[in-house]
């Protein structure tokens, strides 16, 4: 089995208003010299040993429905 | 001869005003209406399709992405590349930027919460079957309830969008927009946009929701009304 991350994150043009709420808390119990806090999510892949091309198949994956590329940026990571 | 349309309302696991959507066709406009179900391909010969507001498929990865996949889809995006009307309420909005019939897409709410009262809605074009009916500039009392309602799209769409006369609604608090009004965070205020054909509208306030004045407002009625007549306006 081959394992594939994927980071996927709001591009950083937009207000990430989690982001924000979070590092008012973070303010909250006294780590003020948080300066940004940005959320986003992580997509673990399981893929057939035979799978062939990973990364350039996780990529489509995120072109065309893991991430929506108008608000949102990717990261992918093949994991050894 | 009179011709009424047809309607079909879309129902998704997970969709929650189709029988809102369902009962302003029916008893108020009195026209013929099915609800279409997410996984037949097949959208019983109607006219104008809704895609009401709900939660499709738990909103899983992010609002809309899932719905797009679904064999009814595939179906409501021929109907609109024939010119067939299309209307995406709330997540039908979401629903319809997913599967890119329109450009954007909704993202949280700029101050994070879910919101659900009566705001109020500039009708910024009349010229299209969604607002033939509204005086240009009315500005109508409908409600929102959201938590990802906040309109983005990058510069050039969104000057395309302006200069093509395809926001259709706007948030504002008063008869000239304002940014007080905008709830949600929205670029130029935006709540409702059609694609460049003018047959697909995607709007985040709830018309079907706004539909008496028992209830607080009748002002989304008029939305429906101008459909009622659209086939007519083709003619």
């Amino acid at each position: 089995m081959q394992t594939v991350k994927v980071l996927v994150t709001l591009k950083p043009s937009l207000l990430d208003a989690q982001g924000k709420v979070v590092q008012d808390g973070l303010h909250a119990l006294g780590y003020n010299k948080v300066e940004g806090v940005r959320i986003g999510k992580v997509i673990e892949l399981s893929l057939a040993d035979d799978a062939a091309n990973v990364e350039e198949q996780v990529t489509e994956m995120c072109q065309r429905f893991l991430a929506n590329t108008v608000i949102e940026n990717y990261d992918i990571e093949v994991l050894p | 001869m009179s011709q009424m349309p047809r309607f079909g309302v879309v129902r998704f696991p997970g969709s929650n005003c189709d029988q809102d959507a369902y009962h302003v066709i029916k008893d108020l406009l009195q026209c013929d209406v099915n609800y279409l179900w997410h996984a037949e391909p097949d959208l019983k010969r109607s006219d104008i399709v809704v895609i009401p507001g709900g939660f499709s498929y738990g909103d899983y990865l992010r609002c809309g992405a899932v719905a797009r996949f679904a064999p009814v889809m595939d179906e409501v995006r021929r109907h609109a590349e024939r010119g067939g009307i299309v209307l995406g309420i709330c997540n039908g909005f979401q629903i319809l930027c997913e599967a890119h019939m329109l450009p954007g897409a909704l993202v949280r709410n700029s101050n994070c919460k879910f919101i659900c009262r009566t705001v109020q809605v500039r009708v910024e074009s009349s010229d299209t079957p969604f607002t033939s009916h509204y005086a240009k500039d009315f500005v109508a009392s409908i409600p929102i309830a959201h938590g990802e309602g906040c309109y983005v799209a990058d510069a050039d769409v969104l000057a395309e969008l302006e200069s093509r006369q395809r926001v259709i609604f706007r948030y504002t608090s008063t008869s000239k927009v304002d940014s007080d009004g905008n709830p949600n965070g929205s670029l130029n205020n935006i709540a409702g946009i059609c694609n460049e054909g003018r047959n697909v509208l995607g709007m985040m306030p709830h018309p079907e929701r706004a539909c008496s004045t028992l209830l607080g407002s009748a002002d989304g009625l008029i939305l429906f009304k101008s459909l009622s007549m659209a086939l007519h306006a083709a003619k």
